[in-house]
């Protein structure tokens, strides 16, 4: 799960071009949108293509990635438990 | 049409170089593929939004801070500043980039975050929403900078009362090409805004 952690975070940083910080940075529980790392709508979506993309989840509901997007430690959590890829 | 309003400031980005009112402001070696990673650094923009934003809209963005930078104009001002804009390749550079993410009909995985930035005119709300603008904006697709068109247009929202300040320019992307020449029509300043004067200016380009 560690592992799953730190790629995601390398993810974040590289995919939605979050220059000013780091991986080392993000938190596990770290709110990753609203005062956390202040991800916004495109970002939102471009997390739900991420799923699809590299963890071969689909997310028919937009609504569910309010949860799932919590933070790190809940974005692994949901990847481990449904991914195919 | 009476001309009161003037050029108070422009700016070129060609070649690595950014230049405020013909003098280099920054440059980098023609070769540096980071050259405007590096002028965010340098001149201080802090506005992280700037990296997610496309080349066009980052040069747009970038010409225009250089700019409001110089004229202390900030989001707290809330000035009626409108902004006229053009360019010959569209948001082509872009399209390109969703196009390749679509191409393979077995790994179809288009961004949004690149499509959103399939319209040229999105380098506009980008300064509008940095500087708190809720003004007029228009944004035109011409085979070359018409110069006519912009003072003309210039002109029409002033003696409309649409605006206080306008900037106008061209900024164009189109793979390793790319220009920016923005200059700011205001009440005040040393140049004369005629298409005499925006010709002389636009041609500054050029000589970077």
């Amino acid at each position: 799960m560690d592992a799953l952690k730190q790629e995601l975070k390398e993810s974040l940083v590289e995919q939605l071009n979050l220059e000013d910080i780091t991986p080392a940075e993000i938190g596990d529980d770290d709110m990753l949108f609203g005062d956390g790392l202040g991800l916004d709508s495109i970002d939102a979506l471009e997390l739900i293509v991420m799923l699809d993309k590299t963890y071969g989840i689909k997310l028919t509901d937009p609504k569910q990635g309010r949860a799932i997007f919590e933070s790190i430690n809940t974005m692994s959590a949901y990847i481990a438990e449904h991914r195919t890829k | 049409m009476e001309n009161q309003f003037k050029i108070s400031s422009y700016c070129h980005v060609k070649q690595n170089k950014i230049s405020l009112n013909g003098k280099v402001l920054f440059s980098v070696k023609p070769e540096e593929s980071t050259f405007l990673k590096q002028a965010y650094k340098a001149l201080n923009v802090n506005y992280s939004k700037f990296f997610k934003m496309d080349k066009l809209s980052q040069l747009a963005f970038l010409a225009a801070d250089v700019l409001f930078q110089y004229e202390n104009i900030s989001e707290e001002n809330q000035e009626n500043i409108a902004l006229v804009m053009g360019n010959k390749a569209s948001s082509l550079d872009t399209d390109r980039k969703h196009q390749d993410s679509i191409q393979d009909k077995t790994s179809y995985y288009p961004s949004p975050a690149v499509f959103v930035y399939t319209l040229p005119n999105i380098m506009l709300g980008e300064i509008s929403i940095k500087y708190k603008l809720y003004s007029e904006n228009s944004f035109f697709v011409f085979e070359n900078f018409k110069t006519n068109y912009f003072y003309n247009y210039a002109q029409s929202l002033i003696v409309d009362n649409k605006a206080d300040k306008i900037l106008c320019g061209w900024v164009n992307v189109d793979d390793e090409d790319y220009e920016a020449f923005l200059y700011l029509v205001t009440p005040n300043g040393d140049l004369q805004h005629t298409e005499q004067q925006i010709n002389t200016l636009y041609n500054e380009l050029w000589t970077l």
